[in-house]
């Protein structure tokens, strides 16, 4: 919403300066947005005249002018044609930047004679591109003036931002009342009498809506006769300009005024183009068609209201008018309506046919109940003034609209609610200012709503008035102290494990993304796809039109970016949800990664190897573990999803629930996604990952170490290639599960001397006795067992 | 004795002179080996009679005991010396670069949120956290937005086919719907602070289709605007660590709050630099207010009885702003390079003790 200083003062007595004005704008909640000050770079250029006019004795294009600034008498020279003696323009001192060029004027001299300062044109000044010759202003302007305040640039622009609450303060008035109740200025009185009418309108009102009145329940309309519908007068002009609009003529430029200085919008239409005596508010016909006034063709439908006469619907109601019954100089017998909107089927009609005018804008947000009569009061005013003529009497069909219920506010609430206290007198009079009407009723206040208000519905609503009118700046903060004297846990313990499982992540050298939880449905499809009821009905980009079943192909993709930017080692991950169906179990939270390329970079000292499946289970462990998980205890199986290599990828599960996957993707996923493999990734789902044990507390169970030495004894064993390593160490730990401490792992491999489909896998054993040193009989004997239970269990056998 | 002192000479000589070990071994041998000259001497004593013995003894053994001093000291003077000269030889080129260690970083949205709940944390306020793909209700009925509000309009919703039950759900355009969970899962009094995922169907230059927010609700008898004033200008010389910073408040509008505000934080664009602080200009950060009466009752809680206030901020927006990322796009991009740069090393979570931002 734009208006300009002097627009405000029109409502508003006030001496207050602007940057007071403006910051109580805010402090009310009509926050600005911008301060347009026009005058600025003007500042030094004033009217002149030109006492003397000589021709330069030395250019048969120059003259020599003497200049009258007010102040003292300059001499100029000057290559306009215009130039003449007697005659004023805009005069620019040296030392004034001049906005054209963008230079400084200096004094110097022109072909021989001194020149100080300039007479400009209007291309000079920015203002055009007009440059055939300087400014002329009327002989009656004053010498020494300045120049932007003749101009009314002065005259600042002030732009506001509003909530859609507020459809009170559309109009200048509205805004001059919110500051008045600040105390800021006086409201101005409003007279707005009734015009007598001089004629019967030829006219008539009609509402044809059925059972939905709301739609438009009050039209006032009048018409005029003998008007002229020529250019509107400079104040008009300057106005509309002023806030960006185009001045059109006298009839749209008053229809526009009113919308701003009142927000009531009025429309006009020529009635020798209305066909028949009677206009009706009906609902549109479905695929009835209107041309409207911004020059284009609308569909409409059953929802939308239309005025029509007796062939055809001449305006959509509260958004636009049409181009039929528009307005031309050559009009000279007018009708005026002014109607009430419901303002949501206002908006919808507007969203449907695509129209912003400032007419729905108003209408949307809710027009002053009172205004369908006195709008057509007011139009009637400003015509007769503008384009002469006379108004006829008033037609009229509908109700005003009832105003909302009153509202009580108990003056305590003020501070017990908003936290300042205010006297019961004071609300009460800030109410008033505001439109309310109050009565007190043991010792609250009954407030009515006035008529411009239509969000008013509980006690909240006035304490908020009231408090937005004292400013929330005298509210005093008091500090928010937490019910306990030290703090307690603000995240529940399964909070804390993805906070976990992040860190453990970036701990291993991975950073986090976060990328979006959809992606396009042909991704999805890789990573199994989506239901119908994760399909975004309207996407913002067909390349994210599915809610993600994995958070793995937003990181693939991410990988093969990064890799477009010569980035071939990627380690990512990302901490987020998937989804499984739209309802809220559908939703599961997962700790995803990849990696690319190789373990590092190459290197003097170790060589880089190729990034595989393992380094995906070691990350997915490392999150298990962190998480609590009874990492140790997982069974890693051979089995995972299809987007998975079949033979390098597996599940990690606790029994039948399956904590993660791990594996190197799929290659044809990768190409499908053009993305350079080998990419080894890992799912981890911390919702499956069960909750530690509520314990005790604390504690820790005693540490127990052997006091005696460990032993340790390497046995190699030869088992089918298909032989899980797993179950070997297995073997290993049943066979003595109190002496063996630990199984490691330190070589697998095959060979021709090893026999077809066997392989060899070397184990180091750790024996831990408890009670005493081991004996070599004793050693030996838990290896004959182990082997015994090895080759029991696997079928290996010791390798010779 | 004149002979033994040359001979003491003779050998400490040989000692001094002895270039290596072995050299040396074959001295000492050479004088206290077995058949060593001074072992001979040392046998010869018994045949000498008692009163010499014991002067040629006491000579003798002075002999001994300095030859095997000096065998002791030069053998020691040569280790050392053997050792100087092969750490000489093995050396290595110290500037050559260590082995790799690749180094993690954390989200700048990870780390904002831990620091924000380090600060609200102080005051009271628990995590709570809903579902992203929300039913009509919580999203919008609930919060004071009915069908046909314009707010619903203003949100730029994300719809999901029509079910069969004939709803349809939308992806939340706010964390608020967590709010409205909370207090129809939890009696009064409550604090709450709600992070997550939003979305809204707008994509240019500030705006993203995902972003994230955080939201805040304290319901309880007593808790007006003056506390609303007090949190919020605490959180945000906390969050921003510029203790002076100004707090400004102004009327706004929310459809859930009432009265409604929307908070700005003092700033300067002097140079067009963006400096949070006393600057004379301001930046609006975030959005609160009185929890409207009836969301109170959405909720089944009696606004006769209780009340409270709610916030909400978007996440990647205050991060921006403290730690100077320019393009909120880049959030989502994951350019190992902008993580790198921008991310943080996860070496604590933020506390108010020690210290948010390292």
């Amino acid at each position: 919403m734009k208006f300009t200083l002097s627009w405000l003062r029109d409502h508003l007595d006030t001496d207050a300066p602007l940057r007071e004005i403006t910051d109580t704008l805010t402090a009310l909640g009509l926050e600005l947005e911008e301060l347009h000050d026009r005058a600025a770079g003007f500042e030094n250029f004033v009217v002149g005249e030109v006492i003397s006019c000589e021709p330069h004795p030395d250019a048969d294009r120059l003259r020599v002018c003497i200049v009258d600034t007010g102040a003292a008498q300059t001499q100029v020279v000057c290559g306009a044609p215009n130039a003449r003696a007697g005659m004023k323009g805009v005069f620019a001192p040296a030392g004034t930047h001049v906005p054209d060029t963008g230079l400084d004027l200096k004094t110097t001299k022109i072909r021989g004679v001194e020149s100080s300062g300039m007479l400009c044109s209007e291309r000079e000044m920015g203002l055009s591109d007009e440059h055939d010759g300087i400014i002329e202003l009327p002989a009656d302007t004053p010498v020494g003036a300045s120049f932007a305040a003749i101009m009314g640039l002065d005259d600042p622009v002030i732009e506001i931002g509003l909530t859609p609450d507020r459809a009170d303060c559309a109009g200048v008035r509205g805004i001059a009342r919110d500051l008045a109740a600040t105390g800021i200025g006086v409201l101005k009185s409003w007279p707005h009498d009734p015009v007598p009418g001089a004629f019967d309108s030829p006219v008539a009102w009609r509402r044809d809506l059925g059972a939905d009145g709301d739609a438009c329940p009050r039209v006032v309309g009048r018409a005029f006769r003998g008007i002229t519908n020529g250019p509107s007068p400079a104040w008009l002009h300057d106005r509309l300009r002023a806030i960006g609009l185009r001045p059109i003529s006298a009839l749209v430029d008053i229809t526009n005024f009113v919308t701003f200085d009142l927000g009531r919008p009025l429309h006009v239409f020529d009635i020798a183009k209305i066909t028949g005596d009677t206009l009706t508010m009906r609902f549109a016909r479905d695929g009835e068609e209107i041309d409207a006034l911004d020059g284009r063709s609308y569909r409409l439908d059953s929802s939308m209201t239309v005025i029509g006469d007796s062939v055809r619907a001449l305006g959509i109601g509260g958004v636009m008018g049409g181009e039929h019954s528009g307005c031309t100089q050559d009009t000279t017998e007018v009708f005026v309506e002014s109607a009430l909107f419901d303002p949501i089927r206002t908006a919808a009609t507007g969203r449907k046919l695509g129209i912003e005018s400032d007419a729905r804008y108003r209408f949307e947000r809710g027009v002053d109940r009172a205004s369908a009569d006195w709008g057509a009061e007011v139009a009637a005013k400003l015509i007769l003034e503008i384009c002469g003529g006379e108004a006829s009497t008033l037609t009229m069909a509908g109700e005003t609209p009832a105003p909302a219920p009153a509202v009580t506010l108990d003056p305590r609430r003020l501070e017990t609610l908003g936290g300042l206290a205010v006297e019961c007198e004071a609300a009460r009079n800030i109410l008033d200012r505001l439109g309310f009407a109050t009565k007190l009723v043991a010792g609250k206040i009954e407030a009515m709503p006035p008529s411009w208000r239509f969000d008013i519905e509980s006690e909240a609503c006035l304490v908020e008035e009231v408090l937005r009118v004292k400013g929330f700046d005298a509210i005093p903060a008091v500090p928010l102290l937490a019910d306990t004297p030290l703090s307690r846990p603000a995240i529940t313990p399964a909070q804390r494990r993805v906070s976990f499982a992040r860190k453990t992540l970036a701990g291993r050298g991975m950073l986090e993304a976060v990328t979006w939880s959809f992606l396009r449905d042909k991704d999805a499809a890789l990573f199994g796809g989506v239901g119908d009821d994760l399909r975004l009905v309207n996407p913002i980009s067909a390349d994210l039109d599915v809610m993600r079943p994995s958070v793995l192909p937003n990181l693939i993709a991410a990988a093969g970016r990064n890799a477009d930017r010569g980035m071939n080692q990627v380690a990512l991950f990302e901490v987020g949800a998937a989804w499984r169906n739209d309802t809220p179990d559908g939703q599961q939270l997962v700790a995803a990664g990849i990696r690319t390329g190789t373990s590092g970079p190459r290197h003097w000292s170790q060589e880089a190897r190729a990034i595989d499946a393992f380094d995906a289970k070691a990350d997915a462990l490392a999150v298990l573990a962190a998480c609590g998980a009874p990492a140790a205890k997982a069974q890693a199986s051979a089995d995972a999803p299809v987007w998975y290599h079949p033979g390098r990828a597996g599940a990690l599960r606790l029994g039948p629930n399956v904590l993660a996957w791990f594996g190197e993707i799929h290659p044809a996923v990768l190409k499908a996604m053009d993305v350079k493999g080998p990419v080894a990734a890992f799912e981890v789902f911390l919702d499956a990952i069960p909750r530690p044990k509520a314990k005790s507390g604390k504690a820790r169970a005693l540490l127990q170490v052997s006091a005696f030495q460990p032993v340790k004894r390497d046995f190699a064993f030869v088992v089918d290639d298909a032989m899980p390593a797993a179950k070997l160490i297995g073997a290993v730990r049943t066979a003595d599960r109190k002496l063996v401490a630990a199984v490691d792992v330190f070589d697998v491999f095959t060979g021709a001397a090893l026999g077809e489909g066997k392989k060899s896998v070397a184990l180091s054993v750790t024996l831990q006795p408890s009670g005493h040193t081991m004996t070599d009989a004793e050693i030996d004997a838990v290896a004959a067992r182990i082997v015994a239970n090895v080759q029991k269990q696997t079928g290996g056998v010791l390798r010779g | 004795m004149e002979d033994l002192d040359q001979l003491r000479d003779e050998l400490l000589t040989a000692i001094a002179a002895a270039d290596g070990l072995d050299a040396l071994e074959a001295i000492r041998v050479a004088a206290l080996g077995r058949k060593g000259r001074v072992t001979e001497l040392m046998k010869g004593l018994g045949q000498l009679a008692a009163d010499q013995r014991r002067a040629a003894g006491q000579g003798l053994n002075a002999v001994k005991t300095a030859v095997a001093v000096a065998i002791e000291a030069r053998q020691s003077g040569l280790a050392s010396a053997a050792l100087d000269a092969a750490l000489a030889a093995d050396r290595i080129d110290i500037t050559l670069p260590v082995r790799p260690q690749a180094q993690g970083r954390i989200h700048p949205i990870s780390q904002t949120f831990d620091e924000i709940v380090a600060i609200f944390g102080e005051m009271g306020f628990s995590v709570a956290e809903g579902p992203d793909i929300e039913d009509d209700f919580h999203n919008f009925t609930a919060l004071n937005i009915p069908p046909e509000h314009p707010a619903r309009q203003m949100h730029d919703t994300f719809y999901l086919p029509e079910n069969a039950a004939g709803d349809r759900m939308v992806l939340r355009t706010h964390t608020s719907p967590v709010q409205i969970r909370t207090m129809q899962s939890n009696p009064p009094p409550l604090r709450i602070i709600a992070p997550g995922r939003t979305y809204r169907c707008d994509s240019d230059m500030t705006h993203t289709p995902m972003f994230h927010q955080v939201e805040g609700l304290i319901i309880d008898k007593t808790t007006h605007m003056g506390h609303l004033k007090g949190c919020l200008i605490e959180f945000c010389r906390a969050y921003f660590e510029v203790p002076d910073v100004p707090v400004r408040f102004r009327p706004s509008y929310f459809p859930f709050t009432e009265p409604s505000a929307e908070v700005d934080i003092g700033c300067s664009r002097a140079g067009g630099e963006l400096k949070i602080g006393t600057g004379g200009d301001w930046l609006e950060i975030l959005g609160c207010g009185m929890v409207h009466p009836k969301v109170l009752l959405a909720c089944g809680i009696d606004p006769n009885e209780y009340q409270g206030f709610a916030f909400g901020m978007g996440i990647e927006r205050i991060a921006m702003l403290k730690y100077g990322i320019p393009d909120l796009r880049t959030f989502f991009d994951a350019d190992m390079r902008w993580l790198r740069h921008y991310g943080f090393v996860p070496l604590e979570v933020p506390t108010l003790l020690r210290g948010l931002t390292p």
